[in-house]
This record gives C-alpha cells, structure tokens and sequence, in this order.
C-alpha cells in the first residue's frame, strides 16, 4: 500500500512520448523505478528496438522476454520492488500473440519466415502498432492469482511525431479491418488505451521545439479521447544567480565592475577582462532563462500536472536514474 | 597518451561554391538541428550564386515562417532572400501521401490507379511514416533532380528512428514488392505459375492462417491491392534502385549532423560507416550546437575554487570584506556559472575527440548553441556564417 497518494492513483499503464532528445528513455526508466517505491513490482517496456534501457541499466541487450533489470527506489532503508523489462519487437509481439490467442505458434514463424512481419510493417504500420501496444496492455492487465502481476507498466513510446497514430490503434487497424479477430483486439487493446487506467506522459526540454511539439501532442491526444498525464520538464538547469542580476543581464545592463570586484578579492588575475567574458556568458544565459520562463508559461497553460528533473552531467548513470526517480516521487509523479 | 586526434575542417563555402555539387543530403539522428542546417546550408549557396531548392520532410511552421513563407508544401516556392545575389532559392515540404499518388497515377492506368488509390491497404501504406516518407523523399529528389530546374539540391532527411533508417527504407520497400508473401498473395489471382505447386502446402497454411488472425476481408483486401500494385511493382524497384544509386554519383555530398552528446555521435558514428559500406560520398560532420565558453582561460576547477572563496570566509588578499556578502554574491554566482560551462565545454570536446579518433580523415565543422531558436532569414544566414567560419576557441 502506498504511503499517500500521488498524482496518478489508478494509473496501471504509462505512456511515456515526448520529441527526440528530450530524454524519454530516462523519464520513462526513472518513472519506473519511482513507481516500483515500496514493494511494486513494475515492467518498463521498450518497443522501438534500440535497446535504450539496456543501454541504461548497463545489461546485456534485452531479449523479448520479460527480465528483472533492477531493484525499485527505496524507503526508510528498506528495498524497493522489482523492475523488469521488455524489449517488444513487432515480431515477437506477432508470435506472442498467435499463440495466445490462437495456439498458433508454428503458423506464426511460417508466416515470420514468409516476410509476414516486414510486409505488416511497411503496408500497414497500424498493425504491428496494435501488436506493440497489445503486448503493453496484455502485460498491464495479466493477473496471476487472483491479483494483477505488475503494479504498474510503463512504455517508452515512440516520439511525439508518431505517438497519436500508434495509440490509435483502433482507428488505424478499422481503416483496414472492418470485422474480425484483429479488429476485435484492436478494440480490446483500444479500450484499455482509452480507460482511466492509462495515463499518456509527454517528456520535453525548455526548448521552443519540444515544447511546440509537446503542446500539438497534447492537443492532438486530447481530440483522441485519450487520458493526458503528466508533463515531465527534463534537463533543468538551477543556477543559483539572484533574479535581479539576471533581468540586469538579460537587458545587456550587467554590473562588471561588480564582478571584476569579486573576481579580485578572490585572487584571480587580470580581473578586468576576466570579468569582461564572464558578464558575456552571464548575458547569454540570463537569455536562455528568460525564454525558458517563457516556456515554463506556455507549458503551465496547458493544464496538466508538471514536473522538473534536473540535468545530470556526466552522462546518466545507475546512480542518476535512482536521483532522478527520488525526484519524482517527491513532486508526486509516483 | 598521444594528443587528441584534430580532424580535417569541413568547409560548407567550398563545397555549395562548387559548382559539381548537385546535392546535399543532410542526415543524423532525431533532435540534432537537420531542418534548420538544411535551410542556413541552401539559404548561403543562394547568396552566393546557386539555383538552390531546399526539400524538407519536417513540418516546422517556425522554419517556413523564418523564409518568409506561410507554410511549405510539395511544390517548391520561391524565398524572397532580400540578398542582392545571381543565384536564387525555393524551399518546399515533402507531401508524401501527393507524391505517392502521383507515382501511382504516372505508372497505372486511370481505372487501375482508381483502385489502387482507394484500397485502405494503400491509404495505410501512402500515409503511414514507417519508411514510405524515406522511399518518398528520394522519390521527390529524384524527380527535383530530373527536372534540371535547380543546380543544388539540399535534402533534409526525415526524423527517423535512426539515421541509418534513410538509407534502407527505399531498399526496404523495394525488397518488400518482391518478398515471396506478395508472391503468395498475387498467386491465387494468377493461376499456372509454376511456383504455385511447389507452394501450395505454405500457401493454405499461411492464407489459413491470416484469414484466422486477420478475418477474410483483411485477406481479400490485401490481394486486391497486391494484383492492382503487381504491374507497378517492376517500375517501383526500377525507381527505388534509380535513386540509390543517385546517391552514389559524384556530384552527391552527405552532410552528417550531430550534436556533442554520446547518443547523436554514435547514430553519426554508424552513419559515416554505413555511408563507406555503400560507397556514398561523404562531406564531413556538422557538429551542431557546440557550447563554447567566453572566458575560456580560466578553468572549471579555478572557478569553482575562486567561487568558495567568495562564499566562504577566506580572503587571500586580507582585505576586511565580510566574504559571504551580497556585495560578492554576483562574482560568485558567475564563477559558478562558467565552471559549468567549462565542464560542459570540455565533456562536449571529449566526445568529439572520441569521434575523431574513430574517424581522422573526417572533416568537421561545428556550429555554436544559439541562445535562442531561429526566427528569421537572419538567424539562418548567422548559421551559415558560423559554419563558414573557424569557431573561436580559446
């Protein structure tokens, strides 16, 4: 049982979009670890074949099966739960889901070895969509005695480009199945997408380009019926400068002198032209704060809960997915 | 340990001043600046006397909006550069569902190409992302190429999963109309083949099969729309294979792009690879967004000791100042800023080192961060100006 409530009680299934570069492995992995907090058992799936989670948890790459790759976020000097992975792939998902459905596993690699899955792929993207997304929502449901197996799934989506066709599989697969087995699951996989128990997460930077296609996503979805979720604001930089000499700087008005004060009483040399080229990096970055507050509006006016991750330089590593997942449990995501 | 590898520099004026280059493809992983360097790249060469078009897969209101323009679409139009030069420039939006169908109406006749257009296989096919934009992209370079309208093509590739997705795709699709399921599936419609014996054992078992999973009208659909697409098929590999090896001819420049991170340099890092492998010529990397410090004599480390200093109460020089105070907080708060920066400057260079020393012979050009998103012709002209120019490193 949860200690108190967060922001998406409920939610069984994340999805977690957001442009390229923003960062959405590494939301998508911290939000997994922050969920699997206190016992949770939860599956983080990959299903674009980049093996990105591998990559971050430092493990061999994933096969598709369902593998422990961590141990969830902590409390009190207690363990968290477990967190397992999966690396879906259209073929896999086809396989998986002959068998299941139909006790068809032999008929499936015939038709994998006949190009099936290539020729799905290329004429009817919908239909390795449903595949994928079917997997998710097959893994979110899946119950074991009488109790759900994972307490929560988190899937890292395909980019924001791309996010609203691949959720709409139902669509998608009636513009091509009008009647039968396939269309049944795609409204069965459909109406899980569309239930409260799925969330949709957008990952973005405080850039204009992220943030446009964040807002378009979020319209996009929106007009789909689909349940938004939250907006996760990555790679923030605090910097600890006093707002006044920020908006000094930002108006080409920074005290030079002041510094080249400092930078002397310091014991720094040539303090002057020191003082010079530091005021011209303070100008560009009082800039690029006053366009991110900028952004921070336009994101706080699309209504939806947000949070700020911090940058981690260095690359990201075990120990930043654990920050970054504290983090996140602390602004209430998990 | 040897000294960090410096690579060749990549010069952009050299190149669009060349009169032999036809085309320039810029490629690299999502996220990395393609559509903008694609844009600054043909907005110089047409200030500096080329006939260019600029061919962007990516819908960037913001971009069309910097050339002056409402909005892009599949024709190209003219950009009014307000530049006094010989040459001129046209920019234009890939459309791939338009230009499918007009490879479709140029190669069936009209009651063929009817149905074709309306099979929801090929609706899901023409507008779909999953490689018809790539295949439809050299579709669209091969035909601005034929024209001989323009004496520079600058193509910016689509955001792909990963930049090698680009190259594969036409080939992709090209293998996909010969792939023996499509041969399974034209097969009932064209009764005699001599394959057909051999595999009519598979052929139950897989229409069986596909007509369990898929339901009959999925099946039938499917083969309506293989018959209908049969005839193109020849013409479509015929194009497909046409186009690759465009990009094989001299005349044909790829401009890798890149931003000075691990994950965009090893796309980059395939990239230039796979471009060997298949004897395409390759330009040279565009290090895009490089972060580069004003002050760069003084270090992360200094900076950060000269910053606690501030903050703390030790004052080297004893003067009576009470350190921690405001008077100190902005020289501090500066000095931790550049440390930083530098950190940040020299974890952007160990990557890029760590690609050259991979690489030595390719040519590298870096393009600062701007502060801010480019809104105008100006912002273009100044990335064209900044890839002509060496970056000033300290």
């Amino acid at each position: 049982m949860r200690a108190r409530d967060t922001d998406w009680e409920g939610v069984r299934l994340h999805v977690v979009t957001g442009k390229g570069g923003t960062g959405k492995t590494t939301v998508a992995a911290a939000l997994a670890l922050a969920l699997s907090y206190n016992g949770g058992k939860v599956l983080l799936i990959e299903v674009e074949g980049r093996q990105g989670i591998a990559r971050l948890f430092d493990c061999p790459p994933l096969p598709y099966a369902e593998r422990k790759v961590g141990i969830g976020l902590g409390k009190d000097g207690r363990t968290g739960g477990d967190l397992y992975a999966l690396a879906v792939d259209p073929e896999g998902a086809l396989l998986d889901y002959l068998d299941m459905f139909y006790g068809l596993r032999h008929a499936g690699q015939a038709l994998t070895r006949l190009g099936l899955v290539d020729f799905a792929t290329t004429i009817a993207p919908g239909l390795s969509d449903v595949l994928r997304t079917g997997k998710a929502t097959e893994a979110a449901r899946r119950k074991a005695g009488g109790r759900e197996v994972y307490d929560a799934v988190v899937m890292d989506a395909p980019p924001t480009g791309r996010i609203g066709r691949f959720l709409n599989v139902s669509v998608e697969v009636s513009g091509l199945a009008k009647v039968g087995p396939v269309r049944n699951h795609a409204d069965t996989v459909a109406r899980v997408i569309r239930s409260p128990q799925t969330a949709v997460h957008f990952v973005t930077t405080l850039e204009e380009m992220p943030i446009q296609e964040t807002l378009d996503g979020l319209a996009e979805l929106r007009s789909l019926g689909l349940q938004l979720g939250g907006i996760f604001i990555n790679k923030v930089h605090p910097d600890g400068l006093a707002e006044a000499d920020l908006k000094a700087a930002a108006e080409g008005r920074t005290n030079e002198a002041e510094i080249a004060l400092g930078l002397k009483a310091a014991g720094l040399a040539d303090a002057q032209t020191l003082a010079a080229g530091l005021a011209i990096e303070l100008g560009e970055h009082a800039r690029n704060v006053a366009l991110q507050e900028r952004e921070r509006r336009e994101l706080a006016a699309a209504g939806q809960p947000r949070y700020e991750l911090p940058a981690i330089t260095d690359g990201i590593d075990l120990g930043g997915l654990y920050r970054l997942a504290e983090v996140l449990r602390n602004q209430g995501a998990a | 340990m040897n000294p960090p590898a410096v690579p060749p520099r990549l010069d952009t004026d050299a190149l669009i001043d060349d009169r032999r280059t036809r085309i320039i493809v810029c490629c690299g992983s999502g996220g990395v600046g393609k559509t903008t360097a694609a844009a600054a790249i043909g907005l110089r060469a047409a200030e500096r006397g080329r006939h260019v078009v600029v061919l962007t897969v990516d819908p960037a209101r913001r971009l069309a909006q910097a050339m002056g323009l409402s909005y892009l679409d599949n024709i190209p139009r003219p950009v009014d550069t307000g530049f006094p030069s010989d040459g001129s420039l046209h920019a234009m939006m890939l459309d791939m569902k338009r230009t499918f169908d007009e490879i479709v109406e140029a190669h069936a006749d009209p009651d063929r190409a009817a149905q074709i257009l309306a099979n929801p296989f090929y609706q899901s096919l023409s507008s779909s992302f999953a490689g018809t934009q790539e295949y439809m992209a050299m579709e669209k370079l091969g035909q601005l190429y034929r024209t001989d309208e323009w004496d520079l093509i600058v193509v910016d590739t689509p955001p792909s999963r990963s930049a090698l997705d680009f190259l594969d795709a036409p080939q992709r699709l090209g293998r996909f109309l010969d792939g023996r399921l499509i041969r399974l599936l034209t097969a009932p419609a064209k009764p005699g083949r001599a394959y057909m014996k051999m595999l009519t054992a598979g052929f139950s078992l897989v229409t069986g099969t596909l007509t369990k999973v898929l339901g009959a009208q999925v099946l039938k659909d499917m083969q309506t729309f293989v018959t209908a697409f049969d005839t193109m098929f020849g013409g479509f590999r015929e194009r497909a294979d046409t186009t690759y090896r465009l990009l094989q001819t001299p005349g044909t420049e790829f401009i890798v792009l890149a931003a000075p991170e691990p994950d965009a340099l090893r796309e980059a890092s395939y990239f230039v690879e796979r471009l060997a492998g298949e004897r395409m010529p390759l330009a040279g990397l565009i290090l895009n967004r490089v972060h580069i410090p004003a002050a760069t004599r003084l270090s992360a480390a200094r900076s950060i000791a000269a910053a606690e200093t501030l903050e703390n109460h030790e004052m080297p020089n004893g003067t009576a100042e009470s350190a921690g105070s405001p008077r100190y907080a902005l020289a501090a708060g500066v000095l931790r800023l550049h440390a930083e920066r530098m950190q940040l400057a020299v974890r952007e260079r160990r990557v890029a080192e760590h690609f050259t020393a991979a690489h030595p012979t390719v040519p590298v050009a870096e393009v600062a961060a701007q502060p801010e998103d480019v809104h105008d012709l100006e912002g273009l002209r100044a990335i064209g100006l900044s890839l002509a120019s060496r970056p000033a490193r300290g």
